[in-house]
This record gives C-alpha cells, structure tokens and sequence, in this order.
C-alpha cells in the first residue's frame, strides 16, 4: 500500500535534512511507518497531518531522542542516524517540543543561559580555578547580555526572573524558541510554536522566523493552523498514519485529494 | 564515526540482549558445574536437595512480603521503604497475641504481653510450639494479618493519603521516615533486643512441623491472592489501576477503594510473612523486616515491578540464589550474590527477568 | 562599574545567617546546661561534640546536595562511599605489625588515597547506573552499599594473607589504624606551635575545661576548614554554567540534551566528585577513632544526610551547612544533652520494661515511665528522626532556606552591562 503513495512532485535541490524510509514502533503501534522526506537548506517547510499523524514522533527520531527502528536521518551532509541528542544540537540541528520542556525551578533567565554552547564554564575546572575563572565571568556577562536581547525580541523580558513554572503555556512556548535561538543553530525543528500564543505576538514571531531565515536559518514547522502553513511555507509535507502522504507546494497541497481525504476522514 | 555509531547503539539496544546471553550463559554454566559437583560427589544429593528446600522455603516468605510491595509500587507508585517494617510489625503484634492467649498461667502478662522483653517468658515454659499451642499461634496468625493491616491503614491515612499527588521521591523519603519512627516505636514497647520466642520446632519423622506450617499457610495465601485477582471485580480493577492509573481514574474505577485495598492486601500479606519467618527461626528482632527489605526488593524487581505473578517468580530466583549459592560462595556474601543479580537486571533489564506487564 | 558578582555578596549574608543560627544554638544550650547546674566542662563538651557532628554532617550534606540537590541523582547508598574512603585510607595507613596489618603509609597519604578510591568507584558505578531512573537509581544505590557493607564484614576478606603478613578488612572487627585527630598532639609536640598549645591548654584549665576537649575543639575546627574549603569549591561549582547544566540535568535531562549538553559526562563527573567527598567526609568523621567497623556505614546513615540536606533545602549549599548544622544539635546530640540535664536533676531510674513503668504509672507515679522514657532516648531520636522526615516530606518538602531563589550562574544575570537594569 505504501508503495502506490503520491510521490514527491517538486525536487529539492539542496537538501539541508533528509530523513529516508524512517520507522518507530512503540508496542503494537507504528507510529511512523517509512517516512521520506527532505528539507531544502535556507526554506521554510511545513510538517503537517491529522492528530497522531506521527509528526512529533518523526521530530523525536531526526533528533535522537528516540532511536527509530530503521531508516536513516542525514543532516547538512552527515549521516546522523542513532545519533544522542545532544550530538545533534551541537552539530547545529536544534528542536523545540510540542508540550515546552521549559526548566520549571529554574528562572526564565537561567533557562536562556543554557542556550549557548560550549560555555567556557561548562568545564569544571575552568568554573573553579581563581583566575581562569574570570573568563567564565567574562564570558557570562556577553552572553548574559544576548539572553536579554533575545528575551526582549519574544517580549517576555518583564518575566526574566520569574521561575519559568510561573508561565502560561504561551510564554512557556516563546522561552523554549528564545533559547533553542541562542544555541545558535543553522536549522530548528519547531514542534506547533505557535499554540498559546496570542495573536499579535504570533504575527510577530513568524516575522522574526522570516527574518531568521534571510540570515539563512532553514526551518521544519509542526502546525496545526493552515493559514500559517500556507501563507509562510514554501513547502509542505503531509503525513498521516505514519506515512508520507504528500510532499508539495502549498498550492499542490491544498488541493491534494488524498490530503483532503485524510483530515475529513479522520475526524479532524 | 561507524565506530561510535555501532558503540551507541551497543549501549542502548542490544546491551539487553547481550546481558540476557551472559545470563543465561552462567546458569548453563552454574548448572554444568552442579552436575560437576554431585558426580564427583563432593556435593552429596542431599545436601543439594536440602539447600533447594530452603530455597523454596525462603522464596515463600519473601514472596508473601513482595505481593504487597509490588501491589504498593504499582498502585500507589512509590518504591515503600516502610514495607520491610510492616513485615516486623506483623511479627511482633501476632506473637503477642500468641503469648497472649498461649501463655495463660504459664507466665506474667506482662512479660507475656512484651514478648519476654525481660526475660520471664520463655518460649519452652510456655510451649510456643504448633503442637503443643496451636491455636494459639493460628490465632497469632490471623491477628499478626489484622494488626498490620491496621497499622498500615492508619500509616496511610497520616501520611500517604496527604501526599497522593506527591512525586514517588517525595513518598520514597516520606517512606524512610515511617520506616524509622515504627520500627523505634516498636523498640520502645519490645526493647532492641534479639531474642528467641518460639520453641524448637516438633518433627514428624523428617519433616519439620513449623516449616510445614509456613508453607501451607503461604501456600494458601498465593493461591487465595491469584483467585482473588483472577476471579473477582475488585482484582480486575486491582490489576488495571496496577497497569494504569489515569486510566483507572478516566473508566471510573474507585481509586480510593482500590488503594484502601491495596494496603489491606499487602500490609496483611507482609504481616503474615513476619509472623511466619518467626515461626520458622524463632528469632525475632526490631530489624527483621528493614534486613529483609532489600531482598523483597529484589524480588520485586526480578520479577519486574508491578506484576503479582512476577513478584512471586522473582522469590523463587531470589530465595533459591541465597541457598543454592552457598556450593560456591560463603554464607555470609550470599546476599551480596541475590544484590548483584538485582542491580544487574535493573541496569539492563528494568522491566524484569520475566518480560513486565507495566507499560508506562 | 561596580559589578556585584554573586559569591561574595551572597557569601557574607550567609556567613551571617550561619552565625546567628550557631551563636544563638550554643548560647540556649550553654545556658540551659548551666541553670540546671551541669558541670561546665560537660557542657563545654557537649558544644564540641555538637561542633564536631554538625562539621562532619555539614561536609556529608555538601557532597548529597551536590548530588541530589543540584543534580537530582538520588543516592541513597552514601554509607557505602564512606564506608570505602575510610577503609581505604585504614588499610594505606594502619601499622603493617597489626592485625590485619596495613601498609604504614603516613596519613595524608591515606587521606587523599580515600577519597580518589572513592570518587573512582563512583565513576564506576555511575556509568552504567545512571541511565536508569531515578527510584531504580535510587536502589542501585542502597543496594551497592549494602554490599560493600557486606563484604567488608565477610569471613572471606577478613584476612588476606600476602607474604608472611595478614591484611584484611578484620572482618566485623574492623581495623586498627591511628586516628586522624592524632594531628593535633603531633602538631603540639612542634617547637613553635606547641607555645600556643601550652596556651590553649593553659586557658583551659583556668575555665575548668580539659585538654582532651580542647583537643576534640581543635579537630573539629580542622574538619570546618574542610567544610569551608568544599563549600567554597561547590558554590563556585553551583554559581557557573557547569552548575546551570547540573540543574537542567535534574529539571528535565532530555531538555538539556536537546540544547546540546552533554549530561552524561556531567552526571559522571558529578557522581565521582559527590562520592570522593563523601569519602573525605567518612575519613574526618571515623577520624576520633582508632578503629573502623562496617557497623559505622548501616543504610541508615544515609538517611541521617538526608534528613540534614531536607532540613536546610536541598539544591543550596549554604543550606546544606545549615541543615547539617540543625540535624547535629537538634536530633543528633540535643536529646543527649537533655538527657544529661534530666539525670542531673531528677531520679531517673529506669524500670526494665514500659510494661513495669506503666504500672507503677497507676500507682499515681510518673517518674519510673519518665525513667524509662529517658532510657529509650536513642529509641527515641530514631524516632523523632523519622517523624521529622514525615514533616518535612508532607509539609516543608523544600526545607528551611528553600525559598532562596540560587541562580545558577558566574555574574548577576539581572545587572546589564549599559546599567539599564529593569526596574
Ligand atoms: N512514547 C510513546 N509511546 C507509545 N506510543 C506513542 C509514543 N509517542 C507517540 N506514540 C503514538 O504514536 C502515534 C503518533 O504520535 P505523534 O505524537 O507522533 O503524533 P502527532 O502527529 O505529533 O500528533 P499531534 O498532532 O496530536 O501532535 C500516536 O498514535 C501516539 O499515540
Ligand atoms: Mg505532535
């Protein structure tokens, strides 16, 4: 049955991801089942499908916090299959989750703070050792300084010293983006960023995703809100039941009878 | 790169199954030399048939005990510290009640009602043997089961019950604390000392009249646990609530009364266990049950937490570990032998040696 | 321009706060004793213990809450690691003519070696184990102390015979060694400092207190400079990125790692340093005594660090000092004292069992239950132990200085660099 799927109509040139015949079985459920596809480097995509599509699953596998049961991720030109978490972010391949996994004892502030890599002061040594530690200070007040900048872009800056379990769920969202931006990555998977966020600030935040994309970030975007997926994506792939449903512009997309299909059919 | 890609995935998925390999490879292997052992005759079959009877004999009272833990673990979903401690708790009240009512004439109620804290109650002048008391000590039995369950009740509802939306390290630390203040109130009535209560055990030809009370009475119990489980509404919703708590909650299931439940079924249970392991090795001391614990545990985990059946299956592995492995090791590192293999199917195979039924 | 920087703002109020909280402890006990007429070298004596017990908890509580507090690696095994930095610093250092015979090395020799073995065990057991969770972790943790306890005891390594010399743990009889506190004497018996021991001393005996207590005072104030110097060390830890990752790993590991932070060679770093300092903590807390017995390290040693790290807050330094300062004089050595008190005062003859007490109780006389009350004392502390456990757990679960918000950082992350601070 997969094989008879619609095939990709547009080819990307310069692909920045590619995730090939991806596969996660959780018990007896296949949540992703051979999933395809491929990011163009410096675009915009969206990632879209009916509630349990295996979108955040997908999200979880290219990422490494689950290791998928088979297939391959390649990012920027690396096979980065199996690969930890934390390997990925650092190789610049960085995600926010669908419920934020905000710090909760921890302040808005010191959330940011661990944004940047490779900290000076990540090393043991260096944060205790007299003299070295100066650097750490040193370093500590630049970065300090981007934390705030960057919280003032998501204007949550008023809530720097609050405890980030002291969030709405919005807030939550916009302090995850915020500080997933100040590791510095080329590309951010985002996991529904706008869900509990108001409207005005939404307008604003796909503003700063444009902006972010001139200076040549590329995104992957979990949405639910088809205006957004269509008005600011260049293009969008559609699962459903773990598969590859479609892979187009948004216009193709739009009118694809086998996505129409799949939101009315299950009950979305 | 390949090198680290085939070293990640080593440690993540397959370390299990190459555990479960060297597993399964040492008990060939402990079973070859066994063989080794009785051919060349320097294990005599009656040596190894005894050592597996006390096996059996051990994993019994550890199973009883590890119902409760493994229902505790799973319902209430808090590793309980104080478990060991209602074994101890058992203990001591369902003696007392068998002093109590064995002892008339022969001694001081007072020195009978603290179990011969001072010396003026010996278990030979009283004749605490099954034959020569026993109804008294079957009613010991049943009250050692009442008083638990009454102590665990009353614990729950002090502590436990204003902390059921608390995280399992909150309860786990809460737990230690109950653990200490009963087992020192304990102490404070019985004193810290270790003393025997219970007389040499009468034989009828080889078999051993307290130990074969042991195992019909733990028999019973399993059996009547699992009919329970099985057979009844309540079980069903025991065992539902023990795979899902949300759930339980969402299809209406009374958790309160389940929970009510759960600690009558395994505070009696871990009652009996103390009461049943005095009757054996007529010792008894404030810490039996808090030494027994980590063994309990053990079980527990073999048989992977949550599962009834698995507790039970995880007390034969632990009981016949701590006997059988005295061919090669000395008695006082079996224990050390039951640890390890608990720490090893915890690092690589959490669910239990046997599968596991939770699913969160 | 003048840039707060946070350790050493933070450092005096707390050395303050510190000093209230010991000054009026010492102050209520030393007069209690005193009005109810208990000798005054017993109450110096008193202080000291309390000095020596809160130093020891105090360095213990550090090493937990670096842990547990920050970490959230929830090590319930701590007797274990003790247990193997002091036996590792007795076999290096007792004599090779005892028995079991050691090696003869000098102390700091022995000291150093303990706690590397240690933290070295700790790496160990940290690599495998900290992959699961935390109530697993938690009897991982317990189970492994449990069976260091139970080897050191075993029959098999009592005794090691190597050459014509018997090594060993000594079984349930432990080993030998000389005591760490043997330094003040050697020290004393030095040209230049034993003019101010003669000074001490001489002090001492003006006021109608001993040189054995002045002796036990001054190793209890080595054992707080080991305190301050691992207190200093761990805020500077705390107050650090390094630090900030340590908190993440214990809020949400998998948020960490998805920001690109290596947790696992933080958590292993971490678990070998806890574990080297719980063994420096077991050597300076074994190091009044000569002779060292697996009986020192039952599992319910942990739970007194604890109780002590639960009292002050766990995730804060300054906390940890507090609370293994409140532990030692409240729980620890409090009823003690008041049991002193109670003896000098009163007829506390104490009948054999609560049974006799109580009946002499419907004799209309109280004093043989009160008697036998104050003879139950230890009972008694275990379970006020426990019962404090409880209270917190229920009702104060972020202990006494709980509230503090510690940020996790080199510099003050509300001071910006133009001074345009918000509000
Ligand atoms: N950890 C897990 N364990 C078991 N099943 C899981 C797990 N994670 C996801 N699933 C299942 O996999 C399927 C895909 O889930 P996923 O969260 O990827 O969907 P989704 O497309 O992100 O949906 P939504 O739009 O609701 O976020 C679902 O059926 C879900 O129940
Ligand atoms: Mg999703």
């Amino acid at each position: 049955m997969s094989e008879q799927r619609t095939r990709p109509t547009t080819n990307v040139d310069d692909p920045i991801l590619r995730a090939e015949n991806l596969r996660k079985r959780f018990g007896g459920i296949v949540a992703v089942d051979g999933a395809s596809f491929e990011v163009e480097r410096g675009s915009i995509t969206g990632l879209i499908g009916p509630n349990g599509a295996g979108k955040s699953t997908t999200f979880n596998l290219i990422t490494g916090v689950y290791r998928p049961d088979g297939g391959s991720v390649v990012f920027d030109g690396g096979d980065v299959t199996g690969h930890s978490p934390e390997r990925i972010a650092n190789q610049g391949l960085v995600r926010t989750f669908q419920i934020a996994r905000e710090l909760p004892e921890m302040t808005v502030l010191e959330n940011m703070m661990l944004g940047p890599q490779n900290q000076l002061g990540e090393s043991i040594w260096r944060s205790v050792t007299p003299v070295v530690r100066n650097e750490v200070i040193q370093e500590e007040k630049q970065l300090r300084e981007r934390a705030w900048e960057t919280l003032e872009l998501f204007e949550i800056d008023h809530l720097a010293e609050e405890y980030a379990s002291s969030l709405s769920g919005g807030q939550r969202k916009l302090l995850e983006l915020a500080r997933a931006l100040l590791t510095d990555p080329d590309m951010l998977l985002l996991d529904e960023p706008m869900a509990g966020v108001n409207p005005s600030l939404e307008k604003k935040l796909l503003e700063r995703i444009h902006d972010l994309q001139d200076e040549g970030y590329s995104f992957l975007l979990v949405e639910h809100d088809m205006d957004v997926i269509m008005n600011h994506c260049e293009r969008v792939i559609v699962m459903h039941q773990g598969e590859l449903l479609a892979e187009g512009l948004p216009a193709e997309i739009q009118g694809d009878e086998a996505v129409i299909e799949a939101y009315l059919g299950g009950d979305v | 790169m390949g090198v680290v890609t085939l070293k990640e995935r080593f440690s993540d998925t397959t370390a299990q199954e190459v555990f479960g390999g060297i597993l399964v490879l040492g008990i060939v292997v402990l079973l070859l030399d066994l063989l080794r052992l009785v051919a060349t005759g320097e294990l005599s079959p009656g040596r190894l048939g005894s050592l597996l009877w006390y096996g059996i004999v051990d994993s019994l009272y550890i199973g009883l005990a590890a119902i409760g833990l493994s229902m505790t673990y799973s319902i209430l979903r808090f590793a309980n510290f104080s478990h060991g401690d209602l074994v101890t708790t058992g203990a001591f009240g369902g003696w007392t009640v068998a002093y109590l009512i064995g002892g008339i004439g022969a001694a001081d109620f007072g020195s009978r009602l603290l179990l011969d804290a001072d010396g003026g109650a010996r278990a030979g002048d009283l004749g605490m043997d099954i034959l020569a008391s026993p109804v008294a000590i079957v009613l010991g039995l049943f009250a050692a089961a009442a008083i638990t369950i009454l102590v665990a009740l009353a614990i729950d509802r002090l502590v436990y019950k204003k902390l059921r939306d608390a995280g399992g390290i909150t309860l786990l630390i809460a737990s230690v604390g109950v653990a200490l203040a009963l087992r020192y109130i304990i102490a404070i009535f019985y004193t810290q000392d270790s003393r025997g209560i219970v007389a040499s055990s009468p034989r009828v030809g080889p078999v051993n009249l307290h130990e074969a009370t042991l195992v019909v009475s733990a028999v019973t119990l399993i059996v009547g646990v699992h009919l329970l489980l099985q057979y009844t509404k309540l079980g069903k919703s025991m065992r539902a609530m023990s795979d899902n708590k949300d759930l339980a909650l969402v299809t209406g299931i009374p958790t309160e009364r389940v929970i009510f439940l759960t600690w009558v079924i395994g505070s009696g249970l871990a009652g009996v266990a103390g009461y049943l392991i005095v009757l054996d090795r007529s010792q008894i001391t404030i810490n039996l049950g808090w030494f027994l614990l980590l063994l309990i545990f053990a079980a527990v985990i073999l048989g992977g937490i949550g599962s009834i059946y698995g507790a039970l299956a995880g007390s034969l592995v632990i009981g016949i570990t701590i006997n059988l492995s005295l061919v090669w090791i000395p008695a006082d590192l079996n224990e050390v032998a039951a640890f390890v293999i608990m720490i090893l199917v915890l690092i690589f195979k959490p669910d239990g040696l046997f599968g596991g039924v939770e699913t969160a | 321009m003048s840039e707060r920087t946070i350790d050493t703002d933070r450092w005096k109020g707390d050395l303050l706060l510190l000093a209230k909280i010991v000054a009026a402890t010492y102050v209520g006990f030393a007069s209690l004793g005193l009005v109810t007429g208990v000798p005054i070298n017993e109450v110096a004596g008193f202080l000291v213990t309390v000095t020596f017990f809160a130093a020891s908890f105090a360095l213990v509580t550090l090493a937990l809450n670096l842990h547990w507090g920050y970490t959230g690696l929830f090590n319930i095994g701590v007797a274990g690691f003790m247990a193997i930095g002091v036996y590792t610093m007795a076999v290096l250092t007792a004599s090779p003519d005892a028995s079991p015979a050691g090696l003869g090395l000098p102390i700091p020799v022995g000291v150093v070696a303990g706690v590397l073995v240690a933290a070295l065990v700790g790496a160990v057991i940290a690599l495998p184990a900290l992959r699961v969770r935390s109530d697993y972790f938690a009897i991982i943790t317990l189970g492994f102390s449990e069976i260091v306890r139970l080897s050191i005891t075993s029959g098999t390594l009592r005794e090691i015979e190597v050459g014509d010399r018997v090594y060993g743990t000594g079984g349930g009889s432990g080993i030998g060694y000389t005591p760490v506190d043997s330094v003040i004497p050697w020290l004393f018996d030095r040209p230049g400092i034993g003019l101010l021991g003669d000074l001490l001393y001489g002090i001492g005996g003006l006021v109608g207190i001993t040189t054995s207590i002045i002796n036990r005072l001054l190793y209890a104030l080595v054992i707080i400079a080991f305190v301050v110097a691992v207190y200093a060390l761990l805020q500077r830890l705390a107050y650090s990125p390094f630090g900030r990752v340590l908190k993440a790993i214990r809020e949400d590991e998998v948020a960490a790692r998805s920001l690109g932070k290596n947790t696992k060679y933080a958590k292993i770093k971490v678990f070998a340093l806890g574990c080297g300092l719980m063994g420096l903590a077991g050597i300076l807390w074994m190091g009044s005594r000569s002779l060292v017995t697996p009986e020192s390290f039952m599992p319910v040693v942990t739970f007194y660090i604890f109780v002590a790290l639960i009292v002050g807050g766990s995730g804060s330094n300054t906390g940890s000092i507090v609370g293994g300062f409140v532990f030692a004089a409240f729980l620890w050595e409090g009823p003690r004292f008041l049991r002193t008190i109670a003896r000098a005062n009163l007829d506390t003859r104490s009948p054999p069992t609560i049974y006799d007490a109580a009946l002499e109780l419907a004799a209309f006389d109280v004093m043989p239950l009160v008697g036998y009350f104050i003879g139950s004392l230890d009972e008694f502390r275990w379970i006020l132990i426990g019962v404090a456990l409880v209270l917190l757990m229920v009702y104060r679960p972020e202990g006494l200085l709980g509230d503090r918000k510690e940020i996790a950082a080199a510099t003050d992350l509300s001071q910006r660099q133009g001074g345009e601070s918000d509000e």
